[in-house]
This record gives structure tokens, C-alpha cells and sequence, in this order.
């Protein structure tokens, strides 16, 4: 095979490389080529383009490869060049919900928009606000976390430190069952067991339970993976000093995992803020405050959102109000995601001297 | 303090599995015994049963007596938790515990046991890491975190931690494999400071250590593998390195064998 070597005599360790801003002229290459091509045979859309560009790219840096640096490199390069355009493809939805959500939301997102409720404010009028949703989304959200990382972090110290046998068998097999019940299924059994069977009326409460059936398993899930995690060693250490094996959980090994299972508790509580389906059959809905999650409708944000754009009845007015709420709900669980990046980094066993 | 160990016909089991087989010996107070033999002979294991670790391991299971004195540590309503405070152990690879500073691992012992005064904990602190030879490396850093140590200043933290508890026993599991020869070294001059005031059993693979630190030494061996390790013999260790009365002693210890 002859290479198109820049060499006469090249050593058999050094071959000829291409520079290091090669992917990017490639990229652009393909780009200018994509639009040409789509603009020439009058494509409309710019996922068309896009697509043609992307081709380009993988194809274009596979080829010069190919030919100036061998075909080792060239596929080298290949697969380095899908893996940037398959991240291309994840990301531009992603960017593109953000930028969406807040250009549309932040019309009528501010202070009064924030601390007032709907009351009286009809649909189809602008005013009014997500102070109520706000409320009943967070003491929804707080019960159900109330409920849940008691029981599922508990259930993982069971499963990790002393479960063994059939029973942590037919946990870990129920766990896993419970991590795919879809969130209306676990909203339906709530319905028929406390307000069909026990007569209770719809509550902020009797949601927060339907939400802990979907917490669970996740918390569970994770808080397990966290705790085995903590090297054994730790737990012989502690046990060696005479240290019975409930104080060694409590004081040694749960502070080694307390930041992963802060995390997965974050993690649980994001996943379980923009469940609907569970609200809608027991919490309904409500334009007033209500502060007492246990008697009466709450309004949550996902509802808000959910009715704000179907009752939006052609108004502007109620169609901003949803985007305005769905970006608060994003913002919330961002929110969230980095308190819990901040208390992970800040729980992690130091390595400093 | 210090208490002698008596064992008899001690069996070990990981499951099904037997793995040393109806091991007798005793072990003299204020002495360093040392245990050599090939990897695999179930000198760990044996190590293990001595404070009740054994059982940890899940299906660990243990016969025979162990008597700590006059009290057997297999007996009927013995608490292992009770045993591993008299008998204290320092593992292979040093493990400080890593969300805790240097003053928290040396208290750990006596808070998570939970009966200490407060100001008692500052004295024993200080006179464990002195005896473990760290207070002058680390009497600047208390509340730096013990995992920022270096290896051989890990292990003798680990060390001062065991000694924190007053146990009478220390049990050593190759203290030493994970350090260079300097700490090695540092660790040596420790256990030889350390045995006035407490029974110290070491397992080694160095048999130029067993030699340095040790009054008696007991080899262990097993016939092959998956059959039972066993004792083979013990005895004062210039004994066991200059005269041993077995053959295949000699042989391990000469290199002629493993």
C-alpha cells in the first residue's frame, strides 16, 4: 500500500498526520456543502440540510483520512466524528426545549406572576399567577419525599447490609416491578384504595402517595448502588473496634454514601415534580391557595400547565401563563439537580491534607 | 492488659467449605507471634477467627474453642461485639475512615462505642497516636481528613485506632504489604514498642519480617489446593528459622518449596 506520505523515507513509527484543526474545516466543508446541496435541489427544512452535513462529515473525514494518514486513522476518525454528531443530535432538542420554554415563558414570569394565585381570574383574562401551584407542588412533592426516603433508603440498607435468601430476593424483584408501574396505575390505586374504599376526599396528601409509589423504587435503586460502593474494608474496620453492626450503618458507612444518596434523592424528587397523571386523579385542582395538603384540592404546577394550555381557549394570555409555569417548573428541578451536585461534592470523602 | 490465647481443635468454614482444619495453639501474652505459609494456606482466616471476624464473611462459620484466658470466645452467649473490643485488628490495606478527620479516626473506637468523657477523649487521642509514632507527624493536622495521610502514616492511624480501645489482643493481618520498606520499617519498631502492653499476632509473607519482630512463629501450609489449611508446626522463631523440626517448614522456609 503507498501512502501519500509528505516524507521520502518515512520512519515506520511516524506517519503523516493531519493537522489538528482538520475535524473542524471538515465540519465547516460539510456545512457549506449541506446548505449548498439542499439550497440547489430547494429542500424546505433544516433537519434536511443538517442531516446532508452530517453525512458529509462522517464520510469527508473518512476519506482524506483514508487517503493522507491510512486506514487505521480513518477509522479512528470515524468513530470519533459519529460520536460528535450523535451528541449534535442529543443535544439540539435538548437546547432547543430550553430556548423555547424560556423565550415563551419568561413574557409574563416575574414577581407578581410568582406569589399570586389564580383566584378569580378567568382563563381568558391575562393576570393572576402560580403562587398556589407553587405551594401545592411543593408540599405534594415534600410529603411524598417524607414518605419515601425513610422507607426506600431503609429497604437498601436492608437489601445491601443484611439481606440475604429468598426475601431479598422477592424485595429486589418487587422493587424492580414497582420502578416500571406507570405513573396512572400507581394514581389508580391510591384512587381505589383511599378515596373509593376509605371514602376520603381528594387531597394534596393522597397525591403525595400515589407520587411515593414512583419515589421508591428509585430511591432504592440508587441509595442501594451508593451503599455498595462503601468498600468493605470500612465496615471490618469498624466492626474490628467493637463497633456493633447498626451504629457501623449509621456512622461509617452511610456518612461515606451520603453524597451519592443525596444525589439519587434529588434525582427521585426531579423525576416525581412533573408527574401529572397521579394529580389529576387525586389531588384535582384549584385557582386558591390551599395550604393544607391534607383535606381539600391542591393546584400543582404540572396541572396548571397541563389546564392553563387546554383552557387557554384561543387567549394569549392563558397559553403565556403555561409556558411561563412550565419554565418555573424547569427552573425548579435545575434547581434541585445542582443543590444536589453541590451537597454530593460537599459530602464526598475529602482526599485534601 | 495483655491475655494469652488458647486454641483448640478449630475448624473454619467458608460455606460447605472447610477452610483450616482443627488448628490447636497457644499464643503467650506480651509476645509477637507471627504466622507464615503460601497464600491460600488460611493463615487470614485463622487470624479472623480469633476476634469473631470470621463470621462476617458471608457463611463464615467456625468449631472449636478459642480461650481468650479463661473465657471461651465460641462459648454460648458470648457477644462477638463485646470479643472484638478485647481483640483488636489492623488489616492489610490501611483503611482510615475516609469522611473522618485524623482525631475522629483515633476517637472512633471509644465515640461509636459511645462511652467516653469528653475530656478524656483528648488524652487518649494523643497517647494513642504516640504510641502508635504519628503524634509528631500529626499533631499540626487533627482535623485534616485521615485519608490525606501518606500509605504508612494510614496504617500506623489505623494502628493508633486499634490501640485506642485498650484491646488486649492485636491481631495484625500483613500490616506491612502495602508499604515500602521505610514505613515497613516504622511499623516494625512499633510492634516491637507495642507487645510490652499487648498479645500481638501478625500474619506475614515476608519471612525476613517474621524473623525481625517475632518471639514464636507457626507455619502453615495446606496439602493442596481446595483441601484445608493446617498448622503444621510452632515454635520460638530463631527455632522455626535455624532447626525446625518438620521437613516441609524447612522447605518454605529455604525457598525450596511454593
Amino acid at each position: 500500500m503507498s501512502h501519500a506520505t509528505l516524507t521520502p523515507k518515512p520512519s515506520s513509527l511516524r506517519g503523516a498526520t493531519l493537522p489538528k484543526w482538520f475535524p473542524w474545516a471538515v465540519a465547516a466543508g460539510a456545512v457549506v456543502l449541506g446548505l449548498g446541496i439542499s439550497t440547489a435541489a430547494g429542500l424546505q427544512s433544516d433537519i434536511q440540510w443538517a442531516l446532508i452535513a452530517s453525512l458529509l462529515f462522517v464520510l469527508g473525514s473518512y476519506g482524506i483520512s483514508a487517503k493522507v494518514e491510512g486506514r487505521r486513522q480513518a477509522r479512528d476518525r470515524t468513530a470519533t466524528s459519529l460520536v460528535w454528531v450523535a451528541f449534535l443530535m442529543a443535544l439540539i432538542p435538548l437546547a432547543s426545549l430550553i430556548w423555547e420554554t424560556v423565550k415563551r415563558g419568561v413574557k409574563v414570569l416575574d414577581g407578581y406572576f410568582l406569589t399570586h394565585s389564580m383566584g378569580v381570574v378567568a382563563d381568558t383574562e391575562p393576570g393572576g399567577g402560580i403562587y398556589h401551584a407553587i405551594i401545592g407542588t411543593l408540599e405534594q412533592v415534600g410529603l411524598a419525599t417524607l414518605i419515601s426516603v425513610p422507607i426506600g433508603v431503609l429497604t437498601a440498607i436492608y437489601l445491601v447490609e443484611y439481606g440475604r435468601g429468598r426475601l431479598a430476593q422477592a424485595v429486589t424483584f418487587f422493587v424492580d416491578v414497582m420502578t416500571g408501574i406507570p405513573s396512572i396505575v400507581a394514581g389508580l390505586f391510591v384512587l381505589s384504595v383511599w378515596i373509593l374504599l376509605l371514602d376520603m376526599g381528594p387531597s394534596g396528601f393522597a397525591g403525595s402517595m400515589a407520587l411515593s409509589i414512583l419515589m421508591i423504587p428509585v430511591v432504592v435503586r440508587s441509595t442501594e448502588e451508593m451503599l455498595k460502593l462503601v468498600p468493605n474494608e470500612l465496615r471490618e474496620a469498624s466492626l474490628a473496634l467493637g463497633v456493633p453492626k447498626w451504629r457501623t450503618i449509621l456512622k461509617v458507612v452511610l456518612p461515606t454514601s451520603i453524597g451519592g444518596i443525596t444525589t439519587g434523592v434529588m434525582l427521585a424528587i426531579a423525576r416525581i415534580t412533573g408527574e401529572t397523571a397521579p394529580v389529576l386523579l387525586l389531588v384535582w385542582v384549584t385557582n386558591f391557595i390551599n395550604t393544607n395538603p391534607f383535606s381539600d384540592p391542591q393546584a400543582s404546577l404540572p396541572m396548571y400547565i397541563y389546564l392553563q394550555f387546554a383552557n387557554s381557549g384561543g387567549s394569549g394570555a392563558a397559553y403565556d401563563r403555561a409556558w411561563a409555569a412550565a419554565l418555573t417548573l424547569i427552573a425548579f428541578i435545575m434547581i434541585l439537580n445542582l443543590v444536589a451536585r453541590g451537597i454530593a461534592r460537599w459530602k464526598a470523602p475529602k482526599t485534601g491534607r | 492488659m495483655a491475655k494469652r490465647i488458647d486454641v483448640s481443635g478449630l475448624n473454619a468454614y467458608y460455606g460447605s467449605f472447610l477452610a483450616i482444619e482443627d488448628i490447636s495453639m497457644t499464643v503467650e501474652p506480651r509476645s509477637v507471634t507471627a504466622f507464615i505459609g503460601p497464600s491460600g494456606c488460611g493463615k487470614s482466616t485463622f487470624l479472623r477467627t480469633l476476634n469473631r471476624m470470621h463470621e462476617v464473611t458471608p457463611g463464615g462459620r467456625v468449631d472449636g474453642k478459642v480461650m481468650l484466658d479463661d473465657e471461651n470466645l465460641y462459648g454460648a452467649g458470648i457477644d462477638p461485639v463485646a470479643v472484638r473490643r478485647e481483640v483488636g485488628m489492623v488489616f492489610q490495606r490501611p483503611n482510615p475512615f475516609p469522611t473522618m478527620s485524623v482525631y475522629d479516626n483515633v476517637a472512633a473506637g471509644l465515640r461509636l462505642n459511645g462511652k467516653y468523657k469528653k475530656s478524656q477523649l483528648d488524652d487518649v487521642v494523643e497517647k494513642s497516636l504516640r504510641g502508635a509514632n504519628l503524634w509528631n507527624e500529626v499533631k499540626d493536622r487533627l482535623n485534616k481528613p485521615g485519608s490525606g495521610l501518606s500509605g504508612g502514616q494510614q496504617q500506623r492511624l489505623c494502628i493508633a485506632r486499634a490501640i485506642a480501645v485498650e484491646p488486649n489482643v492485636l491481631l495484625m493481618d500483613e500490616p506491612c504489604s502495602a508499604l515500602d520498606p521505610i514505613s515497613t520499617l516504622a511499623i516494625e519498631d512499633l510492634i516491637g514498642e507495642l507487645k510490652e502492653r499487648f498479645t500481638i499476632v501478625i500474619v506475614t509473607h515476608n519471612m525476613q519480617q517474621a524473623a525481625r519482630v517475632s518471639d514464636r512463629t507457626a507455619f502453615f501450609n495446606l496439602a493442596a489446593v481446595g483441601q484445608p489449611g493446617k498448622l503444621i508446626e510452632i515454635d520460638d522463631t530463631e527455632r522455626i528459622f535455624s532447626n525446625p523440626s518438620v521437613q516441609a517448614t524447612e522447605d518454605y522456609i529455604s525457598g525450596r518449596f511454593g
